[in-house]
């Protein structure tokens, strides 16, 4: 037993001492060890570590529902979390829609689960070294970047980190897992144009801080001397980074439970909402395509398995939670978190398929290696008659939630492309638009065959993404306004 | 009880294994937050977080290390860790680092507090969200919810410089917000504001909000919304409410005056600033009646504090002076770098992350006008209020927000509502054309300002009264 579950246990040992037997209660335990190690104008000027254990308890009693939270993990302090939190209980209003809590269910195999690996047949799992990695192996990555840049201005991050966590609740429900995961996202910069290069993964070895550097670098390098251009629709080619954040803004907004439940979603489960070649799958316990996984319970136990969002164009789910499963008559899909009571349950490891088969214009796909181009879009943007090369999209927010219309900018290089060449690169760009409606039936021209695993810019969740050839995107603005 | 004996072994102890400097701060945090949703309470939490946060500078290389114990091996291990940390830093180096010269200083600050929230009893806070939300249901709103949330942070920080510093901070607020779902769209009303309103002050701060007393209108207004017009699009003279305006000096000026962004160390994520620090003194950033302060010391806003988590005294500065900019959000190590003598404008979020420049209360002081003479003054144009959406690009010039209410402003009246309202532009060049400023302030705080990695939530306040733009292009709606 990990000392994530022993104290997971003796949690529900007070309660039932303070509470009684009717108490229901659900402990999540989290032993969190994140390390960063950032740099800017080509030195690290910032490397931290932490390493927090933190107890959540979550209790309903009498009809009412209270939950509490401790990083003070000693018998006192686990004796005042739980007095704490029946108090809070004893004077909360009713609480007419608390689900109840899991009944004793088996953790689907993971190799991240301990003891499951061998079990699983999957070849991904947990890395030891990633989670024990060293502040010298993150700066070796980051010197590696710096070095790779070729003089270039650079900045960025090395992450690691590791985290095991425990669950139970008094109805038996006892489970446990571990995980390491690894990032490594930076730019490069030259004559006020950045380019980016950025990669997860579960294990640290994978992140070659030169290759990503020297793609950063290429990118900035074709980014200079930009073209202003007009408002108006422009096909579009989004790489991989651009479209981890449809998939993010399609996950937090349209793929919720809660609001799917409440009507605020664009979700209509069994319409085809998008085009016939977008399938999306929440992937928490990782895949062989992209070994990242996950741990394999949620915060109310419920064992994580893969999740079909999308399917050939129809909307076929959205992530729930017990409370917001309940409300909507279906079952939990295993996204519960801390927070989803209150901002809905949200899918966190989202894949959009790639294509099946390499795209035919292979010999684009080998061309110069070090130019602005992932090599997810080179045949996509080798088709496009006239249109936009977007490397990124940032500070997206949401103008109505229903039907996600999105505003933002684009980051990190842009380009104009006509007959499949890059013909200048182009300035910032803002844009308005529904990403349902860009993704809509008809409007996808066409899907990358390589996913590449990025890490979300703010939190833990991770997107796979290939590149995406779309047939209209909205710029409202540029630079100049 | 004091943590201060911790702080001092960490420090110590990071000062053994090689630091030059080293500073730490212990702090114990209660949170409280509840939500409720038609008239039902959602979620009800209470959290207790204890930590301690160690900052080593060895050589040029800057190392922290936390760890959620508060006993003294702990501490003493936190501290040799994060000079460990500090020498592989040292292996991509850059430039000497130095930090200005800092009063060490022995203090003790609490917040103004009234009615401490966290004594209030839960059966009451939760009744008051409950009837709220069932006054907003009532009055026509599909979808009701409220929301309050407490913090009560204490701080304990030491520096190798001699700095012995504890402060207790109260911080609380809330909101309701009501909604109404149309035929593919939703529109929202919120008071006071979409999250709500808070400060360092004590629950008088929620009391003196009227949730219950201001639902029902905010339902009214959210059905009403369901049919206006849309907001025209083009190119018109608009009139901000404070609240909106407060989010528009957060996102085009707070952060354009970071010193790290300007120097480049947030370049990856949060970015940079259009600002160049050879114009600090003469760059032109908007009309004459533009001042901006930074101002930790503003009584009850939620960036006030006594000292920063640098151990520096609350101070007032300006930013921007007559239009002028003329000073930044600076740290003591960002402030040596650009040749500036102050610093004072760094924060954490907790024990478990590193201090980084922040904002403070950074507001826009009064000016001459009320609102009614604003719309009187406007023959045609348009008025917003109440942030719904936000976004402006990495080096803070392009933005576009989008409100929950708009008006039409004809003939110096306001008109029909109008249906979600936006605005677009480049900061100077929308800060040049402010050309009315009411004298109505409102101190507004943001509680959810995220910056850095790991990300952190910063606590900020805006004071801000309503003004007049000129040319500003309205109605983008994609």
């Amino acid at each position: 037993m990990s000392a994530e579950l022993g104290i997971a246990t003796r949690v529900i040992e007070l309660v039932r001492e303070v509470a009684g037997r009717a108490a229901e209660a659900e402990v999540v335990v989290r032993h969190d060890a994140q390390a960063l190690t950032r740099f800017a104008n080509s030195m690290i000027h910032q490397n931290v570590a932490d390493a927090t254990t933190g107890v959540r308890l979550r209790l309903h009693l009498d009809g009412r529902t209270a939950s509490g939270s401790t990083t003070v993990t000693d018998a006192d302090g686990l004796r005042a979390l739980v007095a704490r939190t029946v108090a809070a209980a004893a004077v909360s209003p009713p609480d007419p829609a608390w689900p109840g809590v899991i009944r004793p269910a088996a953790l689907r195999v993971s190799a991240a689960h301990p003891g499951s690996g061998e079990r699983s047949g999957l070849a991904f799992g947990f890395d030891e070294a990633t989670a024990r990695a060293t502040p010298a192996e993150r700066a070796e990555r980051v010197r590696d970047f710096v070095q790779a840049a070729g003089g270039l201005e650079t900045a960025g991050y090395c992450r690691t980190v590791y985290v095991s966590a425990a669950f139970a609740n008094t109805a038996g429900q006892a489970v446990e897992g571990r995980t390491a995961e690894a990032a490594m996202d930076g730019i490069a910069r030259v004559g006020g144009a950045d380019g980016v290069a950025r990669l997860a993964s579960c294990r640290l070895a994978d992140l070659d801080g030169a290759v990503l550097g020297a793609r950063a670098a290429a990118k900035a390098r074709a980014a200079r001397q930009p073209v202003e251009l007009p408002p108006g629709e422009y096909e579009v080619v989004l790489e991989p980074d651009a479209v981890a954040d449809l998939l993010e803004n399609l996950a937090t907004f349209g793929f919720n439970g809660k609001a799917y439940v409440q009507r605020q979603s664009f979700a209509e489960l069994g319409v085809e909402q998008f085009d016939p070649s977008v399938t999306i799958v929440d992937e928490p316990l990782g895949s062989r395509g992209e070994p990242a996984p996950g741990l394999p319970f949620d915060d109310e136990g419920t064992p994580r398995r893969s999740l079909v969002l999308v399917r050939d164009g129809v909307t076929t789910a959205v992530a729930h939670d017990r409370t917001s499963a309940a409300q909507d008559g279906t079952e939990s899909t295993g996204h519960a978190s801390a927070v989803s009571r209150s901002w809905g349950p949200q899918a966190t490891h989202v894949r959009l398929e790639a294509a099946e088969r390499p795209a035919p214009l292979a010999e684009v796909a080998e061309a110069d290696g070090a130019g602005p181009i992932a090599e997810s879009a080179r045949p996509l943007v080798a088709r496009m008659r006239r249109g936009l090369l977007v490397t990124d999209l940032w500070y997206t927010r949401v103008l109505d939630p229903k039907s996600l219309v999105v505003t933002g900018l684009t980051r990190n290089g842009v380009w104009l492309v006509e007959d499949g060449e890059i013909v200048s690169a182009v300035g910032g760009l803002r844009f308005t638009q529904s990403y349902p409606q860009a993704l809509g039936p008809g409007r996808v021209l066409g899907i990358g065959a390589e996913s590449v695993l990025l890490p979300q810019s703010w939190g833990r969740a991770r997107y796979a993404a290939p590149a995406l050839h779309l047939a209209g995107w909205n710029v409202t603005g540029n630079a100049s306004g | 009880m004091s943590h201060f004996e911790e702080a001092g072994a960490a420090v110590q102890a990071a000062l053994d294994a090689g630091a030059r400097y080293a500073d730490a701060r212990v702090m114990v945090r209660r949170t409280e937050t509840m939500s409720a949703r038609d008239g039902v309470v959602e979620d009800l939490g209470s959290d207790e977080s204890a930590g301690i946060g160690v900052r080593a500078l060895v050589g040029s290389g800057w190392g922290f290390y936390a760890v959620p114990d508060l006993s003294e091996p702990a501490a003493r291990a936190a501290g040799r860790r994060a000079a460990e940390i500090a020498a592989a830093s040292a292996t991509v180096p850059g430039p000497p680092v130095e930090l200005v010269p800092g009063k060490a200083v022995v203090a003790s600050w609490s917040s103004d507090c009234v009615i401490d929230p966290l004594g209030v009893p839960l059966s009451g806070k939760g009744d008051l969200l409950v009837r709220a939300t069932t006054a907003a249901k009532d009055a026509g709103a599909d979808m009701a919810e409220a929301n309050y949330s407490i913090w009560d942070t204490r701080k304990w920080f030491v520096s190798s410089e001699g700095h012995r510093i504890d402060q207790h901070i109260r911080e609380c607020g809330a909101g309701v917000e009501a909604s109404a779902f149309g035929d593919g769209e939703i529109q929202r009303r919120s008071w006071p504001s979409w999250r709500g309103q808070f400060g360092t002050r004590g629950w008088e701060l929620v009391e003196e909000l009227d949730l219950v007393g201001n639902a029902p209108r905010m339902a009214e207004e959210a059905r009403a919304l369901l049919t206006a017009p849309l907001c025209p699009s083009g190119e018109t003279t608009l009139v901000l409410g404070s609240e909106q305006l407060a989010l528009q000096i957060h996102e085009s000026v707070g952060h354009a005056i970071e010193l790290d962004r300007i120097l480049g160390w947030e370049a990856a994520f949060a970015g940079t600033s259009w600002l160049d620090l050879s114009r600090l003194g003469s760059l032109r950033y908007g009309s004459e009646l533009m001042n901006i302060t930074i101002d930790p010391t503003f009584p009850g806003g939620l960036g006030s504090f006594g000292f920063d988590d640098e151990g520096t005294a609350a101070a007032k500065r300006y930013a921007v002076r007559d239009g002028i900019w003329v000073g930044v959000l600076a740290g003591r190590d960002s402030a040596a770098v650009a040749g500036l003598d102050y610093a004072g404008s760094v924060r954490s979020d907790g024990w478990s992350r590193l201090p980084m420049v922040r904002m403070t209360n950074v507001g826009l002081e009064p000016g001459p006008h009320t609102l009614d003479e604003i719309i009187a003054a406007t023959d045609d144009g348009v008025f917003m209020d109440v942030n719904r959406s936000w976004s402006i690009d990495d080096r803070r010039l392009n933005f576009q927000f989008g409100c929950e209410l708009g008006y039409e402003i004809k003939n110096g009246k306001l008109g029909r509502m109008l249906r979600n309202p936006t605005y677009t532009g480049i900061g100077p060049r929308f800060w040049q054309s402010m050309d009315m400023l009411s004298s109505e302030t409102t101190a507004w705080g943001t509680p959810n300002c995220g910056k850095g990695q790991p990300g952190q939530i910063g606590h900020t306040g805006h004071p801000a009264a309503p003004a007049r733009f000129t040319n500003v292009r309205v109605g983008v709606h994609g």
